[in-house]
């Protein structure tokens, strides 16, 4: 008798109905920035912020989480698990429909997931720990695991997992299919129009399955390249929601200071970004642990913090983001502390060679994240030279593992098999990848822990795991570890109800609504 | 040489801007001397206004470092980047117009098509592209502005070479066999030199724009501070802390005000039309 755990419409009104204390009005349009532009909004084959920020509400997945991580229905209304914890049986709501009017089957879930194994790399190793999917009938899907995998429920948010309609993408070749650039999907809102450097445009699915939902008529994500202007057109009215890192950190307390002006900082639990500096061990200087050491006590991180980042977020301490499952901090701390990375740096011979530094090319903040931390190495006698680009060069030359030291920040999907594994163990080394181990760390024992976590049964066990292999990770130091970011939203106050999840602004305007 | 001198420290815009010029130098070569830290380094709180404290003067940016420090070593890549990438262009520019105004004919023609060919593009943009083929550092955009720069010197040249080359004392010089190298080199190029000069100074300034307005948009050399990348960096917080894009963009005027100047002045002084005593 598989034990059923079934979560209905009930517990996502549950969840909901206490920040509806006003009734929900329909209509309006709302104006948000979207910062960079999005490379495309394909988001089976695309996974850069803004596009799971704009495409997030276009598309859908089969759950959505909550700030606490557990699972709510989406285009799966409802899940069980069976007993031995290897099959996961699915629900799909009924009369869900794409946005050009054809039906949401089992199909389309069936062909995402075959989709989503060559388009999107996290997806595909998300899912290596499936042995088959199975649509018994129209409207249940059944996923048959190898082994248990404690993380499973949580690899199904719309950015992990976009479900693509599967008529208008079988037999094609996905990379060059037209609707790439206008994408259909099931969720709240439709796209209308892409002025390429000027905004996109996005319009309300009048036949959204969610009754009533949703409530905007229409969302511009508007394209803003300049902070300083993003912050004026807040303050003018041109926009009503600034999400997370759309404008200079030091514009935070005085743009929440404004009249009718809401900031929270909620909605990232899902993704709880985390920022790092890739540092190459496999040459030079850095191949060196100790020089990674010395890296680690050489940067004043809480000065990044309070100036940089105007007190937001928190000084990282390994390789999980604290609000990650099996975080500890019980591991070797970095306090800032120049003379012992100097005597760190003696002591691995370093003699001045030349190391270069590739800040992220995200805009202000990155760029003086750099000069500072280049600060700091050059003062504990690093020879460090900039060496400028942009997002797509820079994201070149770290996958070609053609740099020493590079910024980088990374979501880390509320679990370490999901989020934090992967930029470490050595079968995620591939070249001309982005997001994986591009630092080139590899030590079996950390692979070993690694492959033993995601599988390992019960949650004492894997605990166990997951906190020796951070306190290895902290010990060798294969990156370094800056912050957990954190990302303020500020949006007028008429805007209601944009962050009810995890995942925030990224699924958020299904339940938006603007109190005129 | 007295001479010149002497009607250049006449002209009350050539002293003002020679004045302005020899502080701007002797910052750039001896400020350094009194502010060994480097520019990039933190040493106070953040938006710290100036004349608060003595030791940062002018105040500190958005992550604490000296304002002042700042614009001292900015001095040193500002006058750099301006005097080579001027003299670079002077050395691919003279000899081009030169030889299109000597030999005229076809030779004339090619060169001048080529030269042309650059004028055509405007030049900033020119100057951005190849700053972002090449990567930003001060060579790339030493290398860009000059590239960008040298064609007026070419058309100028040209233009004097055409009119000195019909004089008779050029001709004599024909006449009597010298070779073409020493004709130009020793007869005619003297003679052109004048508005050549007047010319660079001005190019030094427009180097100097040319070079903040890159750093500005971000192509500067991340290694090194400049003007135009302080100006750039500041231009978000404006509101908050003026002083950072105010010091760098009033250093920025006075510098190029101050080439202006003296390019005004050696005009007065090299010009023969204007009317001199003592001629």
């Amino acid at each position: 008798m598989p034990k059923r755990v079934l979560l209905g419409l009930l517990l996502a009104c549950g969840l909901t109905a206490p920040t509806l204390a006003q009734e929900p009005k329909a209509g309006g349009v709302i104006n948000a920035v979207i910062q960079p532009e999005p490379p495309g909004l394909m988001l089976a084959m695309i996974q850069n912020g803004p596009t799971q920020m704009v495409s997030g509400n276009i598309f859908e997945g089969l759950l959505r989480y909550s700030p606490k991580l557990e699972p709510q229905p989406e285009l799966a209304e409802s899940w069980s698990v069976s007993e031995d914890a290897k099959t996961y049986t699915f629900k799909l709501k009924k009369g869900v429909t794409w946005h050009d009017g054809k039906p949401f089957t089992a199909a389309d879930v069936l062909f995402s997931m075959e989709m989503l194994k060559q388009t999107h790399a996290r997806a595909r190793t998300n899912l290596a720990q499936v042995d088959r999917v199975e649509a018994p009938d129209d409207y249940t899907v059944v996923f048959t695991l190898k082994q248990p995998f404690g993380p499973f429920l949580g690899i199904f948010e719309v950015g992990s997992m976009p479900i693509v309609p599967k008529h208008l993408y079988e037999g094609t070749d996905f990379k060059t299919n037209a609707y790439n650039n206008a994408p259909v999907g099931t969720g709240p809102f439709m796209f209308k129009e892409w002025q390429k450097g000027s905004f996109i445009r996005l319009v309300k699915n009048p036949n959204y399955h969610e009754k009533g939902k949703p409530y905007l008529d229409e969302i511009y994500w508007q394209i803003i390249p300049d902070a300083a202007a993003r912050s004026v057109a807040f303050e003018t009215g041109k926009v009503d929601v600034l999400p997370g890192g759309s404008v200079e950190n030091f514009d935070v307390p005085r743009l929440s200071k404004l009249k009718d002006t809401c900031v929270t900082g909620a909605g990232w639990e899902f993704f709880s970004p985390l920022a790092w500096l890739w540092l190459n061990n496999r040459q030079g200087p850095l191949a060196d642990k100790r020089v990674r050491q010395a890296i680690m006590y050489a940067i004043d991180r809480d000065f990044a913090k309070d100036v940089i980042w105007n007190g937001l977020g928190k000084v990282a301490t390994g390789p999980s983001a604290s609000t990650i499952k099996y975080y500890t901090d019980d591991v070797k701390k970095y306090p800032y502390d120049p003379a012992k990375a100097k005597a760190l740096l003696k002591e691995a011979g370093y003699k001045g060679e030349k190391i270069r530094l590739m800040p992220l090319a995200y805009g202000e903040t990155w760029q003086r994240w750099g000069e500072a931390v280049k600060q700091n190495l050059q003062d504990v006698g690093m020879n460090i030279e900039t060496i400028a680009t942009d997002v797509a060069g820079g994201n070149q030359k770290i996958g070609d593992w053609d740099y020493d030291i590079a910024f980088t920040y990374l979501y880390q999907y509320g679990d370490p098999a999901l989020g934090v594994g992967r930029n470490y163990i050595s079968s995620n080394i591939a070249k001309g990848q982005v997001f994986n181990n591009v630092e080139g760390y590899s030590n079996p024992e950390i692979d070993k822990l690694f492959a033993e976590g995601a599988v390992a049964t019960p949650d004492s066990k894997r605990k166990e795991i997951y906190e020796k292999a951070q306190k290895i990770l902290v010990e060798d130091v294969p990156v370094a570890w800056m912050l957990e970011l954190q990302f303020p939203t500020i949006t007028r106050c008429k805007v209601k109800n944009l962050i009810t999840t995890g995942i925030g602004v990224n699924d958020g305007f299904k339940d938006a609504w603007l109190d005129k | 040489m007295k001479q010149f001198w002497k009607s250049i420290l006449k002209s009350p815009s050539g002293v003002i801007g020679l004045v302005i010029l020899l502080l701007a130098i002797s910052v750039a070569v001896f400020g350094p001397m009194l502010f060994p830290n480097s520019p990039w380094r933190m040493v106070q709180r953040p938006f710290l206004p100036p004349f608060t404290l003595s030791t940062v003067p002018l105040g500190t940016d958005a992550l604490g470092r000296d304002v002042f420090a700042g614009m001292i070593f900015g001095a040193r890549v500002s006058l750099l980047v301006g005097l080579v990438s001027t003299l670079v262009a002077l050395v691919v520019g003279v000899p081009i117009g030169a030889m299109a105004g000597y030999f005229g004919g076809k030779v004339d023609d090619a060169l001048m098509r080529f030269t042309e060919f650059f004028q055509t593009i405007p030049s900033f943009a020119l100057a951005i592209v190849l700053v972002a083929i090449l990567q930003p550092s001060i060579y790339s955009i030493v290398a860009s502005i000059a590239l960008v720069s040298w064609p007026p010197v070419a058309r100028l040249v040209r233009g004097e070479v055409l009119s000195l080359r019909t004089r008779e004392y050029v001709q004599a010089a024909v006449v009597t066999g010298q070779s073409n190298s020493w004709i130009i080199l020793r007869e005619i190029l003297p003679n052109a030199l004048s508005p050549v000069i007047v010319l660079a100074s001005l190019m030094v300034a427009t180097a100097i724009l040319l070079e903040s307005s890159l750093s500005f948009l971000g192509l500067g050399d991340p290694n090194l501070i400049s003007w135009g990348y302080m100006v750039g960096a500041g231009r978000t917080v404006i509101r908050q802390a003026w002083w950072i894009t105010v010091f760098p963009g009033v250093a920025i005027l006075i510098s190029v005000l101050g080439l202006n100047l003296i390019g005004e002045g050696l005009n007065d002084a090299l010009n023969p039309r204007l009317s001199r005593e003592g001629r």
